[in-house]
Order: C-alpha cells, then sequence, then structure tokens
C-alpha cells in the first residue's frame, strides 16, 4: 500500500484519498518551440523502476497539489514537499541518497 | 421566503448507534489568506476563532472549521447564514477574499452512541481511532467525499454534498446495523 503525507494540511493517508498527477518537474514548451521540445513535453515521460518524482492532488482531504519523490518498485516514499519547486530540493536529493546510493541522481 | 428544507428532512435509523441527518444547518465558506489580520478581526467581531491547521473550534452554537490552508467552514444556525455571510463579506471587503453561503449546498449527520466511530471507521480510509476531539478530518466515505469530527462524547458529526445525501445515510445506515460492530 502506498501511503503519502500530504505537506499542505500534514494528513498520512493511502493512496484512494489521493489522485495521481503523473510526473513532476515538467519544464513547459508551448507556441514558438521546437517540434522535439513540444513532442517531448507533451509525450515523453520517464518510467522508472525506482527513484521517481511524482504530482499528486489530496483530492479527499485539502484539495492542495505536491510532489513526492518515491521509489515505484516498493512503494518507499522518500519526502512529500510543496509543488511550487521546479525541481527537487537539496533536503530531499540527500534523503534519496542516503537511501539508495547507487542511485544516477536527478536528470 | 421559500420554505426551507434538508437534503432527507431528519431521516433517521437506528442500529448499534443512531444514525441522522441532521436537518438544516447554515455553513459558509471562507477563503482567504488565513493569517491575514482582516481575518482574525473580521472573525473576533462575531467571537470566532481562526483555528489553527486541522482545527474546529465550538463557541456559542457555532463552529468554525479548517478545511485547507486557504478555506474555512464555519457553521451556524441555517437562518443566522445569511446576514452572517453579509457581515462577513463586508468587513473583508478590503481584502482578496470570497464569503459564501453553501449551506443548501450541503448536507449534515450525526451518529450518536458508544460505538460511532467504528461507523465510520468501516467507510472511511481515515485513521479514525486515533482521530482527536477537536480535529476534523477530512476525507471519504467509501465513493464520496466528507469531512467528520467528533462533535460529542460517543457522537461524531459529517459534512456531505447535499447531492450525495441519499447515498450518505444509505452508507451510514448499513454500516451501523446491528450485529456489524467491529469490536
Ligand atoms: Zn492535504
Amino acid at each position: 500500500m502506498l501511503s503519502l503525507t500530504c505537506p499542505c494540511c500534514g494528513i498520512t493517508a493511502e493512496e484512494t484519498e489521493f489522485a495521481p498527477g503523473g510526473e513532476a518537474h515538467l519544464k513547459r514548451f508551448g507556441p514558438g518551440s521546437s517540434d522535439e521540445d513540444f513532442e517531448s513535453y507533451l509525450f515523453a515521460r520517464k518510467n522508472p523502476k525506482g527513484v521517481h518524482f511524482e504530482r499528486w492532488r489530496h483530492a479527499y482531504g485539502c484539495g492542495k497539489w505536491f510532489l513526492a519523490a518515491r521509489d515505484t518498485n516498493t512503494l518507499e516514499v522518500f519526502a512529500t514537499y510543496k509543488a511550487q519547486t521546479s525541481e527537487p530540493p537539496a533536503d530531499v536529493i540527500a534523503k534519496i541518497k542516503a537511501k539508495r546510493p547507487d542511485w544516477e541522481g536527478y536528470k | 421566503m421559500s420554505d426551507a428544507v434538508s437534503a432527507l428532512q431528519g431521516e433517521t435509523h437506528e442500529g448499534f448507534v443512531t444514525v441522522a441527518e441532521a436537518g438544516l444547518m447554515g455553513m459558509i465558506t471562507i477563503r482567504c489568506d488565513l493569517g491575514s489580520k482582516g481575518l482574525a478581526k473580521a472573525l473576533k467581531a462575531e467571537r470566532l476563532p481562526v483555528p489553527g491547521p486541522r482545527r474546529i473550534e465550538t463557541v456559542e452554537g457555532r463552529s468554525i472549521a479548517w478545511m485547507s490552508p486557504d478555506e474555512l467552514l464555519l457553521i451556524c444556525p441555517h437562518a443566522e447564514a445569511p446576514a452572517l455571510t453579509e457581515r462577513l463579506s463586508a468587513a473583508l471587503s478590503g481584502e482578496h477574499a470570497l464569503i459564501v453561503n453553501v449551506s443548501d449546498a450541503r448536507a449534515m449527520f450525526t451518529i450518536r452512541g458508544a460505538k460511532a466511530d467504528q461507523v465510520v471507521m468501516k467507510l472511511s480510509p481515515a485513521d479514525v481511532a486515533t482521530l482527536p476531539a477537536g480535529e476534523i478530518r477530512r476525507s471519504r466515505t467509501a465513493q464520496v467525499a466528507a469531512a467528520f469530527w467528533r462533535s460529542g462524547e460517543d457522537e461524531i458529526s459529517l459534512v456531505s454534498f447535499r447531492s450525495v445525501a441519499g447515498y450518505v445515510i444509505g452508507l451510514l445506515e448499513v454500516s451501523a446495523r446491528k450485529g456489524s460492530e467491529l469490536f
């Protein structure tokens, strides 16, 4: 079972109280961008077995979006943090590295 | 004025506890910066506090609950809600705030009896057993959103959207049937 702690209201709840929002930290490519960038923004998603960064919404709770760093293989959640973050914060990276020393890192 | 009626007009079921639709309730949604001085002042004039995260405070027959980092729910007698909404709107007119009377968009239920929390435990993924008094928990009951809190000894109050009130009383009635206690 996947349990997440919402950083907006502090509640720890199981997965069905949340709505998944796909990969986190995407950079938007809109009008004026190259076809390759636009296509990659629309369709290309990471699908790792292991460390992954995701968007979640506390849909049945406070209603807010947040981000989560977790292991897609073990369902271990390393951290949840606020949505207004364009890349994983240093403390989140440090937590992951402490638990997954051979993780190749973000990007 | 039109004759306001609640969603289920007090429908009640007796099981190992009593579940009932609570009848007409006033509910006002307040959305704004919860840390603003204007909000604290506006609520103070109504003798109400600004509740901390996930708290619900009851003062003189009204309750005020923390719903999200920018939202409060004020529960009051149904007849009071329109005037209270107007007073709060006027008091917060200088703020980036939204005060809406949502009384007729909601339904409220009470679950009363020694094992009241077991009725909700069966319906919600929330850890009801550890829910402290004075805390409101937004979660779901089966397939619909609900918020609930311990409103008294052996009593839980639950709020849902009015459009699903029939579904919620059905859930509560089945969950409270005699012989289906968890422990
Ligand atoms: Zn939340």
